[in-house]
Order: C-alpha cells, then sequence, then structure tokens
C-alpha cells in the first residue's frame, strides 16, 4: 500500500518525496525541543530566542505558543533575525535573495537560542552569528535545529538542539511545511531539479 | 520581483513602480541595520565605489560615502579641482583611468546634463548618477518619496507641490517622474521665468500663486534659487522672491489643513524657508537627510547584486 502511494505521489508530482516526519512526529519533537529549553534556561529571564528569517520563524513560533501555554512561562524574550546582509554568497548566488525584517533584538549580555529549520552547510548559521553581533556582545549563543543535515557542513558548526539528524544526498532537498503556511504538518526529502 | 529592471542609475525615467517599491523596502530594511550599535553589513566588502564629483556637494557625496562605508565597500573620491580634467583629458578617459584600477561601481555628479548616459554607453562599470545638471537627481527624488510615504503612508492621489526654480532644478524633474510614478498628484509653483514651458506635458499643474497652490497641497517641497546656473535675472530681487515665494509660520498657521514641508537643501534661511518653518514639526527636512542613507545604500546593494548576475 505504502509503495503505491508513493507510485502515485511520483506520478503526479514528477517528483519522489519521501517523508520523513508526520504532523503528530513534529508535535512530539517541538514539545521535546522546548523542555530541553526549559532544562536549561530555566525562568528565560536572561534569555532570547532568536528565530532565523524566513523559515525559521515558524519553529519559533510554535516554540514560543508551547512555553507560554503549556509550559506558563511568565517572562520570554524573542524575536527575528534576517541575516540577506550578511550571506558570503551575495553576488555569487544564480537568484537574488529578498531580505525579510529583523526585529530590535537587545542582546548585550544575554543568553540566545538560535532557532531555525534546517541545519545543511553552517553558512546561515556563520551569517547569524555575524548579525547578531551587531546588536551587541551576547552572553552565549546556542543552536537550535529542527532537521541536522549530517555529513553535510562546509563550518564547524554544530546544533547544540536538535530534533531529528538525517542523511540526505547533496542533490537532494529538505522541505519543512508549517501548517502555518503550508497545508500541513510535515518534512520530507525531494530529490532537487 | 527581487532585482531591478535598470543595470545603472541614470534617472528616475527609467525605473518603474516595481523598481521603486523594490528600493523602498530594501531601504526599510537598511535602516533598521543603520539604527542598531553596528551599523554596517558585509555584503559589498568585494566592491570598490569611485565617487566622481564634478561639481561641488556636501549632503550628497556625504550621504553616499556614508552609505558605502555602511555596506563595507572600498571607496575612493575624486574631485573635479584636483582632477588632470584641467589638463585637458576627457571624461571616459579619466572614468576608463579609474577603472583600470579596478573599480566596479560609479557615483557621478556632473553639470551637464546627459553625462551619466554617456558614461553607462563607454565604459564598463555601474553608474550611479548623483545629479546631471538640470537633469536628473534620482536619489534625491527618491528619498524624497520614501520619506513622505514614510510620513504620510503612501502617495496615491495625495498632493505634492514643488515650489521655487523648477527650470535649473534636477531635483524637481527626478521628483516629478518618481511621484507621478507613484500615482501622486504633482503641481508646480514659483516666477513664471523659472517654470519651464514643457511641464504641461509631463502632466504637472502649474500655479502662480503661491498661496493657492499651498491651499492644495498635502505636501510641500521648497526648493533652492540655482543661483549658480542662473545667467540671466529671472525675478526683480531676492526680497521680492521671499515676498511672492518664501514660506514662513505666518502662512503656514494660516492654511485650512496641515501640511508637511521639505527641502532638499541645502536651505537658504530666510529666503525660499525660514528658519522657524524649516525648525518646525511641520518640517521632515532631516528625516530627508537621515532616510538618503538607507535609500542609497539600497540602490547600491541592488545594483551591485545586479552587476554580477549579469557578468
Amino acid at each position: 500500500m505504502k509503495g503505491f502511494f508513493f507510485k502515485l505521489n511520483f506520478k503526479y508530482n514528477l517528483v519522489s518525496k519521501n517523508i520523513i516526519l508526520n504532523e503528530k512526529d513534529l508535535e512530539i519533537i517541538v514539545n521535546r525541543l522546548a523542555c530541553q529549553l526549559i532544562e536549561n534556561h530555566h525562568d528565560f529571564s536572561n534569555t532570547i530566542l532568536i528565530g532565523l528569517q524566513p523559515r525559521g520563524k515558524y519553529l519559533l513560533e510554535r516554540l514560543i505558543h508551547l512555553l507560554k501555554n503549556t509550559y506558563k512561562m511568565k517572562v520570554l524574550n524573542y524575536g527575528l533575525l534576517d541575516i540577506t546582509f550578511y550571506r558570503d554568497d551575495f553576488r555569487r548566488r544564480e537568484k537574488t535573495l529578498k531580505a525579510s525584517s529583523t526585529d530590535n533584538l537587545n542582546v548585550e549580555g544575554k543568553n540566545i537560542v538560535l532557532v531555525d529549520d534546517v541545519l545543511f552547510t553552517g553558512r546561515s548559521i556563520r551569517a547569524a552569528l555575524t548579525a547578531i553581533e551587531t546588536f551587541g556582545r551576547p552572553n552565549q549563543i546556542e543552536l537550535m535545529i529542527l532537521i541536522d543535515r549530517r555529513y553535510s557542513r562546509h563550518l564547524p558548526i554544530q546544533p547544540d538542539y536538535r530534533g531529528r539528524q538525517i542523511d540526505v544526498y547533496d542533490n537532494q532537498k529538505v522541505i519543512v511545511n508549517w501548517k502555518e503556511k503550508e497545508e500541513n504538518d510535515s518534512v520530507y526529502i525531494i530529490d532537487k531539479k | 520581483m527581487n532585482e531591478l529592471s535598470v543595470d545603472h542609475l541614470l534617472g528616475i525615467k527609467y525605473l518603474n513602480i516595481n523598481d521603486i517599491n523594490l528600493i523602498f523596502e530594501t531601504a526599510d530594511h537598511f535602516k533598521e541595520v543603520i539604527n542598531r550599535p553596528i551599523k554596517k553589513v558585509p555584503s559589498l566588502r568585494d566592491i570598490t565605489i569611485a565617487n566622481l564629483f564634478f561639481e561641488n556637494s556636501t549632503r550628497t557625496k556625504l550621504s553616499f560615502e556614508l552609505a558605502q562605508k555602511r555596506l563595507s565597500a572600498d571607496i575612493i573620491n575624486f574631485s573635479s579641482s584636483q582632477s588632470s580634467l584641467k589638463k585637458g583629458e576627457t571624461l571616459i578617459d579619466t572614468v576608463n583611468n579609474i577603472l583600470a584600477m579596478k573599480v566596479d561601481m560609479v557615483v557621478i555628479r556632473h553639470p551637464n546634463p546627459g553625462a551619466c548616459m554617456l558614461l553607462s554607453e563607454n565604459v564598463n562599470a555601474t553608474i550611479i548618477n548623483a545629479g546631471d545638471g538640470s537633469n536628473e537627481h534620482p536619489t534625491q527624488a527618491l528619498l524624497d518619496s520614501y520619506s513622505i510615504k514614510e510620513k504620510i503612508g503612501h502617495l496615491d492621489n495625495k498632493n505634492i507641490l514643488i515650489v521655487g526654480d523648477i527650470s535649473h532644478s534636477r531635483v524637481a524633474l527626478s521628483n516629478i517622474y518618481a511621484l507621478q510614478l507613484q500615482g501622486a498628484n504633482v503641481m508646480v509653483c514659483g516666477p513664471k521665468t523659472l517654470i519651464p514651458r514643457y511641464l504641461n506635458e509631463l502632466g504637472v499643474l502649474v500655479e502662480n500663486n503661491f498661496r493657492k497652490a499651498l491651499e492644495w497641497c498635502d505636501v510641500v517641497n521648497m526648493l533652492r534659487l540655482q543661483n549658480e546656473r542662473m545667467s540671466n535675472s529671472f525675478f526683480p530681487s531676492t526680497r521680492e522672491y521671499i515676498q511672492q515665494y518664501g514660506l514662513t509660520m505666518e502662512i503656514l498657521n494660516s492654511l485650512s489643513k496641515n501640511i508637511i514641508v521639505m527641502h532638499p537643501g541645502p536651505i537658504n534661511r530666510g529666503v525660499e524657508i525660514s528658519s522657524d518653518v524649516a525648525d518646525s514639526n511641520n518640517s521632515i527636512i532631516l528625516n530627508q537627510v537621515e532616510n538618503g542613507v538607507a535609500i542609497r545604500m539600497a540602490i547600491i546593494y541592488l545594483l551591485a547584486q545586479k552587476k554580477t548576475l549579469n557578468s
């Protein structure tokens, strides 16, 4: 039955799609990540959670929702950071990138947790570390990633909190769907065209 | 739309509304950047920009330099008074010599209209017009529109009045193009001798009565008398000009509505605009200066991106 489903999918989308996480899996993982944050950051009084634009925003929103409503955290500082102007591939990409907005972040002396959906080469995180510095000198910076693509790093960057570690070929892409933006919550792998 | 439709910024005439929106959106992000403790991004660290000013400039030159430094570009400055142009070298030769030193982008201000166009056709670099004679001053027009938009939300169907020396002003022409592209109604006002006849063809309203024009507008942009470009006497005396077209607090207070006052600088206090008006809450003159850096950062960033993609 499973084989039949994938055949159909392939036929209609012309792209092979390998689902790694469904809605339930994602819910469990995000919940665990929230608990790990509480374990290390206690009352969050000196912590800022920073979602990387554009896709880290959705994981950040889920975490904030859980921490506020389920775990009753009273003090939560968070914001969004855009790294477009700090990327190392400006003028080297075939497609141009459009910048997104950045919140006013007071990071001086704070414990920062960068939040993003997929960790691949690590270059975006390097750019984020440079971008964070423009707001001040944080006490420490940690990294939270939903999907960690193993064996693909170009830089010595590893996550402190990871949702799921996966092995993906270079010619494949990991897609994270959030129901706030897409139809459903899911993570899957597709072949790049 | 993630990129500009043009490879150079020669004038507003060559831009479309998507270009303007993209520049404004990018400028929003840069405005946030320049309000951080560290106001610098590393995007243009592999780019060298030459600022060629063949005419005097304070604000525009400083604003361009600051924008370039905020983007981490390397810059060289050149002013005609210290150059070999005095020794008879042509503009294209001068620029090609500078480009031979591996310069990627040229910001140029020149007294002759069309100098930027000539360069863009003859040299291999991105050209940004920082004012060419009485033709265009596109970055000023963009920062003016951006400042109005920031203050009143949008330009669609808003009434914008430009007062003063329209004939000799590159700011006026670029502003007319930019404002009309964004759906604003434009009126000019000034002595008949300083308003060119072709303006009607551009769909611009012309009014000689300053008071009537002020009652019509939502925003007034007061221009400076460009004495350096005036070969004849265009009005009887400066005193008479002030009486007819000088904006004072008394006039501003007597209007039936609150209007926004702009000035591209440099201000001749007490001539086109009185000191109290320039420093009043109606004035957004200093906002224009602040926005100038963000707008120029956006333009340089977007054009630098374009050049690589093409090459």
